[in-house]
């Protein structure tokens, strides 16, 4: 510096709002934007929240979970939130299989059965045994992840597609299985030997017995679930930041690249499957031990497909979006059981969905204005033009329904129209992802409105097929527009 | 030996195997192209199955059909080919396209959700309880009284002639348009390696739909063929089909066009003949094993060539 006497000084920079050549505005204004971020008492939350180690959202997590008992005493609220954690604990072990190591298990509910049955038999009158729990736990897993192991292993050489395929099918096999295991004799030539009880289910299956602890009431098995969940959520984080689970990670992301630095592909490929196959096996014990009866159409599709919604719901990956995705899905669907619910929490999401992504903000009023005059206008052509349109009882009761009967249609056979308007909706809402600009915006306004129709005289009447038509939205829409989740990181695309 | 049961269960697996052969090829299609296995494809099946039965209402009920037959089973078949097929252009345009460059398992979680989506908007539509394309109604069973009968006083009926007719017809057409047209030599350049066809100057977008258009329209086709020959139809009849095609597209060879017609024949007499000399209730059990023997032996299929594993 001392030799820079006789330099003159730099002339002073152009001022004028213009970036520095050569620094992208939007990098220089880091630093402003990350002091912005901390400003205010809910920066400052978020700030610190994300600094917080992930260990303490999992203790923060099991201290709320554990205080749900003493807040309730109604069963049902109970009962939700025992299922809540089981689907957590299926779609912790599932987040291994998929959200670590990348491959896609379509067999993993078979597993989950696999474990179910297992716990019937070693402890039900069925044979009459009746192990203690704390020993049929590791044969259950034990035999689980040997299941798995020899699952994976005729397609080891092409894990990834052929391994969807294998497992699809394994599930189905396992259901035929189950379904009619009451007569099995091998290849007929052998007498029919009696293992499943076939669709009848093995009932009067024994409850948890640890140690000579009977856990007996929902409260015990509710609590039984948190401390399960909570020591296989502390297992598999430790094995998250481990060198398997760092491995696992890194062959997702680029098989080539791991087996190039050494790593034994396959044969951490194999771990992960036994290990979330283990972890499904678990989950079976702990439900055959609260509903004391298995039947085989509890490990079908259906319930497979859930988990995998949890899992890219919540973030496959991510724990902490396991924990989020199974608490939105599992609560969303059961709220979908009573109309009431279902239908206010229908309108408040898509009211809170469209203030989130509309913006500015004279558009979300235009639309949601446009959308509410829309449907008087319809109402009132309607019941002077089209009188049968309106006569039908609204689904819902209260003041929510009493309101929505002024605005809606609710024609007195919905069945046929309703389905139809279904249809016609599916194309409108593809046509409007083709749509921009202000064209999407002003079709968006009949579009609700259709919604609307829909939900009031077809889907909110069809509870238990409307629920599984959301899965597969969930799925397809997440998939499209938000494959990293509500909590899991952004991938980042290498060319 | 008894010949009826043999002969019986072997129409039965050419039948079956000549509707899962269909399927396969399209599975095998679009497996060749875009390396996505299309779970959608077997509920695409289910809804040409239904878009042929919609037809045949238009026309009165199985009893009172007054159409002339033939047409009306051309009118079906022409139908529920344009509609599966615009429908597995559909799925493709707005599920599948904004996911090519995608992780491997982001389009296959998607085309799960597309299938589960299909079957269940399908079982809302349409109810969940199976409707029959009564085909022995239609005029007096006059299809399945017609026919011939093979050694072993086995009798079999035009629909099961016309499915295995119309099976070989259109594979042959798809052959001729593979091997012969330039947009199937566009196809299999883009199966090939799709980067080079798309420096090569083929459009590869275009080429991906008329596979999916294709593949689709095939899956329609059968699913008025298995009408015609199984009468019964309800929403979630894709997913044991779809399972069983894929399987038969795996066994044969993924990707490899003759291989998935050869799979499609070994799963239907697989499944036939276990049927018939084993147990009713364990075809899959076989398919299954079968399944897996041939990847343990040839794990690239029967006819596949072994594939370069870039791991």
């Amino acid at each position: 510096m001392d030799g820079g006497k006789d330099i003159p000084p730099l002339p002073a920079r152009p001022d004028g709002g213009q970036p520095k050549v050569g620094v992208d505005s939007w990098v220089a204004s880091y630093e402003g934007r990350r002091e912005q971020g901390r400003g205010g008492p809910f920066g400052w939350l978020r700030y610190e929240l994300l600094r917080a180690p992930r260990p303490a959202f999992y203790a923060g997590f099991g201290v709320l979970a554990a205080l749900l008992p003493l807040v309730t005493s109604n069963g049902y609220v109970i009962r939700v939130g025992f299922d809540t954690l089981l689907y957590m604990l299926l779609a912790l072990g599932l987040n291994i299989v998929v959200g670590y190591a990348g491959l896609l298990d379509l067999g993993y509910v078979a597993f989950y059965g696999f474990g179910a049955y297992a716990y019937a038999m070693l402890a039900s009158p069925k044979f009459g045994i009746h192990w203690d729990t704390l020993l049929v736990i590791p044969v259950v897993m034990i035999a689980t992840a040997i299941l798995g192991l020899l699952v994976a292993l005729p397609s080891r050489r092409l894990l990834g597609d052929y391994l969807a395929i294998v497992t699809l099918f394994f599930g189905q096999f396992f259901v035929t299985v189950v379904q009619n295991g009451n007569r099995i004799s091998f290849l007929g030539m052998t007498r029919h030997y009696d293992i499943t009880s076939g669709p009848n289910g093995i009932p009067d299956i024994d409850n948890w017995n640890l140690g000579g602890l009977h856990i007996g009431s929902l409260d015990g098995y509710y609590y039984t679930a948190l401390v399960v969940f909570l020591l296989v959520l502390g297992a598999v984080y430790l094995v998250d930041t481990s060198r398997t689970g760092r491995a696992w990670k890194s062959l997702r992301e680029d098989p080539l690249a791991a087996e190039l630095m050494g790593m034994p592909v396959n044969r951490l490929k194999l771990i992960a499957f036994a290990f979330g196959a283990a972890i499904a096996g678990l989950a079976g014990a702990l439900f055959a031990g609260l509903n004391t009866a298995v039947f085989a159409a509890d490990f079908d599709v259906p319930t497979l497909i859930i988990i995998y919604a949890m899992l890219i719901l919540g973030g496959a990956g991510s724990l902490g979006g396991v924990i989020l995705g199974a608490l939105v899905v599992n609560v969303s669907l059961e709220l979908l059981r009573t109309p009431d619910h279902a239908t206010l929490i229908f309108y408040v999401l898509l009211i809170v969905a469209l203030a989130l992504k509309m913006r500015p903000w004279a558009w979300l009023a235009g639309v949601l204005g446009g959308t509410l005059a829309l449907g008087f206008v319809v109402h009132a052509i309607a019941s002077s033009a089209w009188p049968r349109g309106v006569h039908g009882d609204p689904t819902v009761g209260g003041n929510l329904g009493r309101a929505l009967d002024h605005w809606v249609l609710h024609p007195s056979s919905p069945r046929v129209i309703g389905n139809m308007a279904f249809v016609a909706l599916v194309f409108v809402v593809l046509a409007l992802t083709l749509m921009h600009g202000w064209r999407q915006k002003l079709a968006l306004v009949p579009t609700l409105y259709l919604t609307a129709f829909v939900w009031d005289n077809r889907l909110v009447v069809e509870p238990s097929i409307t629920r599984l038509i959301l899965i597969g939205v969930i799925l397809i829409v997440l998939m499209n527009a938000r494959p990293q989740g509500l909590l899991g990181a952004a991938r980042v695309e290498i060319v | 030996m008894n010949w009826n049961l043999f002969v019986t269960e072997l129409v039965a697996g050419i039948t079956h195997g000549a509707l899962y052969a269909l399927i396969a090829l399209g599975y095998s299609m679009v497996y060749g192209i875009l390396k996505l296995l299309n779970f959608a494809h077997g509920d695409i099946f289910m809804v040409g199955a239904f878009i042929g039965y919609g037809l045949m209402t238009v026309f009165g009920t199985p009893d009172t059909l007054t159409v002339n037959l033939a047409f009306l089973i051309a009118l079906m078949l022409v139908c529920s080919m344009i509609g599966g097929g615009l429908l597995g252009v559909m799925v493709e345009r707005f599920a599948y396209r904004r996911l090519r460059k995608a992780p491997r398992i982001a389009p296959l979680i998607t085309a799960l959700g597309v299938s589960f989506f299909l079957e269940n908007a399908a079982q809302l539509v349409l109810g969940a309880q199976p409707v029959s394309y009564n085909s022995y109604a239609w005029k007096n069973s006059v299809l399945w009284t017609k026919g011939f009968t093979l050694p072993g006083n086995v009798h079999v009926g035009l629909p099961q002639l016309i499915v295995v007719v119309g099976a070989v017809v259109l594979m042959v057409l798809l052959t001729v348009f593979v091997q012969r047209t330039q947009t199937g030599k566009a196809m299999r350049a883009t199966s090939f390696d799709q980067e080079a066809a798309a420096m090569m100057g083929i459009d590869v977008d275009r080429v991906i739909v008329v596979t999916f258009f294709i593949g689709s329209a095939l899956a329609g086709a059968a699913g008025v063929f298995n009408g015609l020959v199984y009468q019964q139809t309800w929403p979630y009849m894709g997913f044991q089909a779809g399972l069983f095609a894929f399987t038969a597209a795996v066994v044969g060879g993924i990707g490899n066009l003759p291989g998935a017609v050869l799979g499609g024949l070994l799963i239907g007499l697989a499944e036939a003949f276990a049927t018939g000399y084993l147990s009713s209730t364990f075809q899959q059990a076989i398919v299954f094993a079968l399944l897996i023997a041939v990847m343990l032996v040839r794990p690239s299929g029967l006819l596949g060539r072994a594939a370069v594993q870039k791991v």
